[in-house]
């Protein structure tokens, strides 16, 4: 005879109210756990998806995720140079915020190195990869977009032409990937009346120079598009990413350009640590000790919650200790419902979530590890929790039966 | 381990006290209570409130072990003084029914699973002790409301399901502080010669501590306590003056 199930069948309501309730709370801690692995995963998704062996950045500084990086477009043919690299690509990466229908749109906009990288690596839910050199764009669904649909950013009206699942960036912002050049275009838009300023204030500077009065026929230049002017530098990257051939150490690559004196140079490994230890750290650790506070919580109310459970109990407990039942039957009432209340929590806990966390504005990830993880630690607090009742129900006097 | 020298003494007690508190707050609940119970024998305890019978039955059913004295049951000492000589939970469950005032049933099982659970406790199967149970349910009159809870009986029948529990394990001790209290006359009767048959048959010792003067000539022996101190009385005279 199953006392603990009896009991359970006798109170089912109050049970099964109570058991919704410390579902819950593990459905925070549940959650709690998720996005810590999201903002994890969102962080290092773009380095482990693009597969780059090398990342080039601005001398000192810790790459384009971390802080503004720029580099000169040219350095990607200077990094081809070096014996061991097998393919160097630009990268150009930077956030936006537009207004589209009236909605405010926020785009970490990532730009391919076109025509080496067509974004074939991309994992697409729709559509294609990018299939011409200007005016394509592949958006991450939490955009809103759809295949087909058009979005204008500075002068361009750009077509997406694939969609993607949880592209985030590590402030949850979702990625757009065009052409290096359309991501430039984007980046270093100037409106029409800007650039003809630019141009007035050209030609007023070389007035004032030397040069212009030796040689007249300059000022004529001032009125070209910047493009046309050699002196003028190129709009210029975020980075710079290699791979190295096969059978190549990336650390020697490393080494070589690391004695440049204009960049600095990362491995894979480096940069994902820079991501998740320079700026997610403080987020990861917060987020980490409010888990281990709810936790702790968690097993404070199951602990109240089995103890009012057993002292709701008490007096059949001394009966069954009048008429000779032993320890172990009153501990298994007390263990059985406490790993029941657990269980069924975490269950409830894992049901709700599953509906509940895709709704959430970032990403929440419940990996399989991360869920054995707080079963282990859920059977644990029901064990621990039950100790209480149990001293309790150990503790009480058969007499009590009788008065 | 000590041995009395009748093994045929159900229950012995020998100069059994009970004092609680100390000093200034010492109250003797009971002073040096003998009695003898035969295997066999129905014994009724009297008295009135207060005079230390409920102290007495729950010292002999060691649920509260006495301060000094001797419980000798079977033949088998088993609390000398506060020291238990045997698991007294153990020794409760195989040798000792008990039968209270109040039914005392757990409210959460039905009335057959709280006789069953007592002949499960002591190692009966799962069928073996259904049908024991249904047996002595259906003897008590109760067995139409086996898959009732106790919250759905009447006081009479939880009290007829708790006698029932009580003597699911054919004990060789029947402890019953006040069982007829919530029965009328009759069944109350019946209850008193249940316990006498049961005496008989399986050569139990009875105590019952009982107001129910209309009973007593179902007793063989009569004890009267007042003020912690037990006397016993004649039977057929104890009968006559009440």
């Amino acid at each position: 005879m199953n006392l603990a199930i009896k009991d359970i069948r006798h109170n089912f309501g109050r049970f099964a109210l109570t058991t919704g309730g410390v579902g819950m709370l593990l459905m925070v801690v549940m959650g709690m756990g998720g996005i810590y692995r999201g903002l994890v995963q969102d962080a290092t998704l773009l380095i482990d998806r693009v597969g780059a062996d090398l990342w080039i950045v601005q001398r000192d500084t810790r790459g384009p995720f971390a802080e503004l990086s720029q580099v000169p477009a040219n350095l990607v043919h200077r990094a081809l140079a070096v014996p061991g690299v097998d393919t160097a690509r630009e990268f150009v990466y930077h956030t936006i915020q537009r207004e589209r229908n009236g909605k405010l749109l926020r785009i970490a906009v990532l730009g391919l190195s076109w025509p080496a990288d067509k974004g074939k690596w991309i994992q697409l839910t729709a559509g294609r990869p990018l299939a011409q050199s200007h005016y394509e764009m592949i958006a991450d669904e939490s955009l809103g977009l759809l295949v087909g649909e058009r979005i204008v950013l500075g002068k361009d009206s750009y077509e997406v032409v694939g969609t993607t699942h949880s592209m985030l960036n590590t402030n949850g912002d979702s990625i757009g990937v065009v052409t290096v050049s359309d991501a430039q275009a984007i980046q270093f838009d100037t409106a029409g009346e800007a650039v003809r300023l630019e141009r007035s204030a050209r030609e007023i500077r070389g007035q004032k120079s030397e040069l212009a009065s030796q040689q007249p026929a300059l000022l004529e230049n001032a009125a070209k598009p910047a493009t046309e002017l050699p002196p003028i530098a190129r709009p210029q990257i975020s980075a710079v990413m290699l791979t190295v051939s096969p059978g190549t150490n990336s650390k020697e690559v490393a080494k070589i350009i690391s004695g440049w004196g204009d960049v600095s140079v990362f491995t894979h490994f480096q940069q994902g640590e820079l991501l998740l230890k320079g700026l997610i750290e403080k987020a990861r650790m917060q987020i980490g000790l409010f888990r281990i506070l709810l936790t702790v919580i968690a097993a404070v109310i199951m602990a109240l919650i089995l103890y009012t459970m057993t002292l709701d109990k008490i007096h059949s407990i001394a009966l069954l200790k009048l008429i000779g039942a032993p320890n172990t039957v009153i501990l298994g009432l007390i263990l059985q419902q406490a790993l029941m209340l657990g269980v069924l929590g975490f269950g409830v806990a894992y049901l709700i979530g599953q509906r509940v966390f895709p709704k959430f504005p970032r990403r929440v990830i419940l990996t399989d590890y991360d869920l054995l993880q707080l079963a282990i630690i859920v059977l644990v607090i029901s064990i621990a929790s039950s100790l209480l009742g149990i001293w309790k129900a150990l503790k009480v006097s058969p007499n009590e039966a009788l008065s | 381990m000590s041995t009395t020298p009748s093994t045929q003494l159900a229950i012995e007690t020998q100069q059994v006290t009970k004092i609680y508190g100390s000093g200034n707050t010492e109250v003797v609940a009971m002073l040096d209570a003998s009695m003898q119970v035969q295997q066999g024998e129905v014994v009724a305890l009297l008295g009135p409130s207060g005079a230390g019978k409920s102290t007495f039955l729950t010292a002999v059913g060691l649920v509260n072990p006495p301060t000094s004295g001797q419980v000798i049951i079977g033949g088998q000492l088993v609390l000398d003084g506060p020291t238990a000589h045997a698991n007294l939970r153990t020794f409760r469950r195989r040798h000792i029914g008990f039968i209270f005032q109040k039914s005392n049933l757990i409210p959460f099982l039905t009335a057959l699973e709280n006789v069953q659970i007592a002949l499960q406790l002591n190692g009966e199967s799962r069928n073996a002790a259904r049908h024991r149970s249904l047996e002595l349910m259906e003897y008590l009159g109760i067995a139409d409301r086996a898959d009732n809870l106790p919250s759905e009986l009447s006081v009479g029948q939880q009290q007829r399901v708790a006698i029932a529990r009580a003597l699911a394990n054919r004990p060789s001790v029947i402890l019953a502080d006040e069982p007829t209290a919530a029965l009328d006359g009759h069944r109350g009767r019946q209850v008193m010669e249940l316990f006498a048959q049961v005496a008989h048959e399986q050569s139990a010792g009875v105590i019952v501590v009982t107001h129910d003067h209309r009973s007593l000539d179902v007793f063989d022996t009569i004890y009267e306590m007042e003020d912690g101190k037990m006397q016993r009385q004649n039977a057929a005279a104890a009968t006559q003056d009440r």
